[in-house]
């Protein structure tokens, strides 16, 4: 089933994305080129920051589609990623009913018993809704790691006939293919089910052009110099051994601080001051202060690991 | 193994379920679906950029990170074999026009050949492997076996990872960026040794030594990050599994009581109690005299990236003495400094340095026998071999008696247990599992039943 409006080719992907604010290098311009095509889910693994949730974002905001997002964690069931019957507001229903015709004499109150079970009191929760959209939408499941087998094995179910079967209802199929992207903190296996189904992507931390072009598209007053710096420093911080090594996210923020602060250059006592920007643990602060720190003083060089 | 690729009938169908295969014997697992996958995404994208071939195909056959890694090596080495034999078979040769060329300046040449491999640029490192071999091999040094060339070449170049010679000139070189350009030095060669030949070599399967322990703690960090990743997430994995097991659970009646006050009092919904996941407590000796020194430290450093996982985590070394290095473990963070730290504050060798097994467990049981209960699962590394010494057997029953389970990991395969000086046979009969564990997927099946509270037949 094609996607309605399906790219052209990986190069119309990569310049749509490109458009509205991500910079995506090729396997992923790929991917994304694939999914719209085949009508594949996407998994996306790749360590914390590197912009796996803003993939489907862009994906969503170029291809014009609605972004649906189910963000998993642990203990996530079907009532919360489903759908729900909404019992306080049945229970209200039945109890008024019941008051109002207490008066009558009769058979029991037949008209609540019907009314109960519409779409009415049905909560959709983010996997219905993408299901039920009358438009095309872009579905986006977010952290799947957090979440167990259970849910997988669900999710399964859902991904693969795109039909959902509640029982008071009735079957609602999918009317639009919608584009599902999982996406994944590496954290944990996924089972094999779920990865057999899906076409995978793995996002790393860019190349220092790549970091800079993205730092310089998103804090466009930063100079070019500083900038390169700037990147090269968060890599040598990157390949230190640190419980949270910096996003990329964390990089523009630096950016944007750096120009707030007026910064001509990143010499050590900026950095220090900064730090706490792209370092988030106290441990890792003192570790990168020890390590990254004392380079700073003079000239930078790029260390290979 | 390995269709030979001149029998195979025309297209590109059958080649690439060849391909299949040989990713299924190198251990990807890959199903049906996944090879439809394939074909349904090669026909979406162009043929002519490699990149754009290679990374649909990656997409839908290799599922992970690891798998990947197998898939490239696989891929390159598939797809140069194809067009080597394509080429064999057509009688096509390379046009060899720069080997009559001009003198080579060998200096500019290692120059060229640094600059190329830091800045990664494939296409030119092609080229000068093939200069760096015409060059070597009019010199008459060619032995004729790919290996050994590759390795002679690489030496005479001066290529050295920057953390073994951080005072060479030029930029700096790791490890993996010198794979890649001796990837294309060996794919140069056995070009070469194609054309000369005019048939294609035996295909060997991928050494399994890509997946072993790494033999020196300083280099291959990034081996040792990626196995004890990749143990953590197994570890999560398993601990979700038990976690997720409904049978067997007790509802919680005043939980149940208070969540229907939501709907009028009727209970619409169960809640039940939480099921804690097993917490082990383990004590762990570690064999580290130089035979078994690299795969000692690898081992406890990967059990103390995984100590949120376990709720005590006691740690010793030993040679011919016991020492505790716990503190040393939370206190260093870095691989190097872990490792120069117990073998120089051990305190565990004695006069000759060679391990003796029978007075550790004397020592041992005075340090923590009491401390072992039945809830301690005890894990010894060690290749007991104890030199001739009194293995004091009974001393060990005493201690591993107290604790819940033992387990001894040998870094030896099991064909050599008890062969020379090796007494296993002695301390087998007392442990509840004895494991070799020579490479990371015999470590992951250790941790997954060290975690998981089962014990696997071995």
């Amino acid at each position: 089933m094609e996607g309605r409006g399906a790219p052209a080719s990986v190069g119309a992907v990569k310049k749509g994305l490109e458009a509205v604010g991500y910079l995506a290098d090729e396997p992923a311009a790929l991917v994304a080129y694939l999914a719209q095509r085949l009508g594949k889910p996407v998994l996306v693994e790749g360590p914390a920051g590197v912009g796996k949730t803003e993939l489907a974002k862009a994906i969503s905001r170029s291809s014009g589609r609605r972004l649906i997002r189910l963000q998993c964690y642990e203990g996530l069931d079907e009532a919360k990623a489903l759908y729900e019957w909404n019992y306080r507001k049945q229970l209200l229903r039945i109890q008024s009913e019941g008051v109002a015709r207490e008066g009558e004499a009769g058979g029991p109150p037949a008209g609540a018993w019907g009314d109960i079970f519409s779409e009415e009191f049905l909560l959709r929760r983010p996997l219905l809704e993408a299901i039920a959209a009358d438009e095309p939408v872009v579905l986006l499941i977010d952290e799947i790691d957090k979440t167990d087998q259970e849910f997988e094995a669900m999710l399964l179910e859902v991904l693969s006939d795109f039909q959902i079967s509640i029982p008071e209802l009735g079957v609602i199929e999918a009317r639009t293919h919608p584009i599902v992207v999982l996406t994944s903190n590496n954290s944990r296996e996924l089972t094999e089910a779920l990865k057999r189904r899906c076409l995978y992507l793995w996002l790393d931390y860019p190349s220092v052009e790549r970091e800079m072009e993205i730092v310089r598209l998103h804090a466009p007053d930063i100079d070019e110099r500083l900038a390169r710096r700037l990147v090269e420093v968060v890599h040598m911080v990157r390949q230190l051994d640190l419980k949270k090594p910096p996003s990329i996210a964390e990089s523009i923020d630096w950016a944007r601080a750096l120009i707030l602060l007026g910064a001509g250059d990143l010499d050590r006592s900026v950095f220090e001051r900064t730090m706490s920007i792209i370092v988030k643990h106290r441990s890792d602060m003192d570790l990168v202060a020890e390590r990254v720190g004392v380079k700073l003083a003079g000239p930078l060089q790029a260390e290979a690991g | 193994m390995g269709a030979d690729h001149a029998k195979l009938p025309p297209g590109l169908a059958p080649r690439l379920i060849a391909f299949c295969e040989e990713l299924r014997s190198e251990g990807v697992a890959l199903g049906s679906s996944e090879i439809m996958d394939a074909f349904a995404a090669l026909d979406a994208v162009t043929w002519t950029v490699p990149a754009d071939f290679r990374e649909a195909l990656a997409a839908t056959v290799a599922k992970s990170q690891e798998d990947r890694r197998v898939f490239d090596l696989v891929f390159d080495r598939f797809f140069f074999r194809t067009s080597e034999a394509e080429a064999a078979r057509r009688g096509i040769r390379e046009d060899r026009r720069y080997e009559q060329g001009g003198s080579l300046d060998l200096e500019d040449l290692r120059d060229a050949i640094r600059q190329a491999i830091a800045a990664g640029r494939d296409g030119e490192m092609r080229d000068l492997a093939r200069l760096a071999i015409a060059a070597f091999g009019r010199r008459g040094e060619g032995s004729g076996v790919v290996g050994v060339d590759v390795q002679r070449i690489r030496r005479a170049l001066g290529l050295q990872a920057q953390s073994q010679r951080p005072e060479a000139p030029g930029p700096p070189l790791d490890r993996e960026a010198i794979a890649r350009f001796e990837r294309h030095l060996r794919r140069e060669l056995e070009r070469g040794l194609i054309e000369r030949t005019g048939k294609l070599p035996p295909s060997r399967p991928l050494a399994d030594l890509d997946r072993a322990l790494p033999t020196s703690p300083a280099q291959d960090l990034a081996a040792v990050h990626r196995a004890v990743a990749q143990l953590k997430r197994r570890l999560a994995t398993l601990g979700h599994e038990q976690r997720g097991r409904g049978r067997g659970r007790v509802v919680d009646i005043r939980r149940t009581m208070r969540a229907s006050l939501e709907t009028g009092g009727v209970p619409l919904r169960l809640k039940y109690r939480p099921k804690r996941p097993r917490r082990p407590e383990i004590y762990v000796l570690c064999d580290v005299s130089t035979s078994v020194t690299s795969a000692s430290v690898f081992f406890l450093s990967v059990l103390h990236a995984l100590h949120d996982a376990f709720r005590k985590l006691r740690s010793f070394v030993f040679i011919e003495r016991v020492s505790e290095v716990t503190d040393i473990f939370e206190r260093e963070r870095d691989f190097g400094a872990i490792s120069a730290r117990i073998s120089s504050e051990g305190g565990v060798a004695d006069v000759s340095g060679y391990t003796d097994y029978g007075r550790v467990w004397l020592e041992l049981g005075e340090l923590i026998g009491d401390d072992l209960d039945p809830r301690s699962t005890f894990i010894v590394l060690g290749d007991a071999r104890t030199n001739g010494r009194e293995p004091h057997a009974d001393a060990f029953g005493r201690i591993t008696e107290r604790a819940g389970r033992t387990f001894w990991l040998n870094p030896e395969p099991r064909l050599y247990w008890n062969y020379g000086d090796s007494v296993m046979a002695a301390y087998e009969p007392h442990v509840t599992a004895a494991f070799e564990c020579w490479t990371t997927r015999h470590l992951e099946d250790f941790v997954n039943v060290v975690a998981g509270g089962a014990a696997r037949p071995s």
